[in-house]
């Protein structure tokens, strides 16, 4: 399974939760699969879907998922310290971990060598660490949501890309779109 | 009142309750004092481009943000600024200690203070420096300004200002 395969299958257990999606291929294939308006989809700025996400769950009470990537959790790799010393117990921080950067054209990332995002996160003090296959992704998400405490979910899978349009909305639209879904 | 305490004044008075800090000896009473408050949830980041991050989400989930950091961070964050911040147009007052300038005893801050202003310039970010006490006093109407408009607004405070090292 890749990130795609992943993506279809946690689509009806995320689809009624706050999403903040990682930039380029994520965000274009969760756009693609199932469009929500509680979905907000990073058009630029790598690696600020975690901290994004951390933020928006501690500033009000909705359950919130950041979907992320091993690349990206490695560009802002401090997320990871500010996550567990403010603890939502509202947001989940989903790791697609395929070992490489996707959009990019699937060079290596190191967390496809010997770098493990699972035990960095322990490391950095996040009580709740879960590393998954990608087949078992969506039912840990949903049991996650279930116990509604803040959990890392470093979902490991195979590299790999499908063809997807890339997002042609305005961003003032699913920033307002997101922002009127998440008052609702 | 402290000009810290007066700071942190206009800041609850205009429901700023989220924080997020870099830390900074010019800014650490103010630092403090938001830390102490009950109104303002604070949560310090490790780089600057994080902490506007956290601040983007903050805003959506219904809560005034601000960034607390050193004019450094605008060497940091300008892809943020401009592709998260100013691309969804979101509000960010961004309280700056504007190192390099007059009574700087360290070289290497002066190299960024020249850039400072050309760079907000640059990226038409509305830039406010407070130079002498009572330039503090505009700082209600800026914060009224960074929300009325969805900018991130740069309020550049200089070591004149928090008198001296």
């Amino acid at each position: 399974m890749n990130r795609s395969d992943i993506l279809r299958d946690i689509a009806p257990v995320i689809r009624d939760h706050l999403v903040v999606c990682n930039i380029g291929l994520p965000s274009q294939e969760l756009h693609m699969i199932d469009d929500q308006p509680t979905n907000f989809y990073m058009l630029g700025t790598m690696g600020l879907a975690s901290s994004i996400g951390l933020g928006l769950a501690l500033s009000q009470p909705k359950q919130v998922i950041a979907i992320d990537g091993d690349g990206s959790v490695l560009t802002n790799l401090g997320t990871l310290p500010t996550i567990a010393n403010n603890v939502a117990d509202n947001y989940i921080l989903l790791i697609i971990d395929n070992g490489s950067y996707g959009s990019t054209g699937d060079q290596p990332t190191y967390a496809g060598k010997k770098t493990a995002l699972a035990a960095v996160a322990r490391a950095c003090g996040c009580d709740t660490v879960v590393e998954v296959a990608a087949k078992d992704t969506a039912q840990a998400l949903a049991d996650a949501l279930a116990v509604r405490r803040m959990t890392v979910i470093v979902a490991k899978c195979d590299s790999g890309n499908i063809k997807v349009p890339v997002i042609t909305k305005d961003p003032v639209v699913i920033r307002d779109r997101f922002m009127t879904a998440v008052r609702s | 009142m402290s000009i810290s305490e007066q700071i942190v004044r206009d800041l609850v008075a205009n429901n700023i309750a989220f924080v997020t800090t870099v830390p900074c000896k010019q800014l650490g009473g103010v630092i403090d004092a938001v830390e102490a408050h009950p109104d303002i949830m604070h949560v310090p980041a490790n780089k600057e481009d994080e902490g506007m991050g956290l601040c983007a989400g903050a805003w959506m989930g219904g809560k005034r943000p601000m960034i607390i950091m050193q004019n450094t961070a605008i060497g940091v964050t300008i892809n943020t600024l401009v592709t998260l911040t100013q691309f969804y147009r979101m509000p960010l007052p961004m309280l700056i200690s504007y190192r390099g300038e007059l009574k700087e005893p360290v070289a290497c801050q002066a190299e960024m203070a020249v850039h400072t202003k050309a760079l907000l310039a640059q990226l038409n970010i509305p830039t406010y420096h407070f130079h002498k006490q009572a330039d503090a006093d505009e700082l209600d109407a800026i914060l009224k300004y960074t929300f009325m408009c969805n900018k991130p607004v740069a309020i550049l405070t200089d070591a004149t200002f928090w008198g001296g090292y």
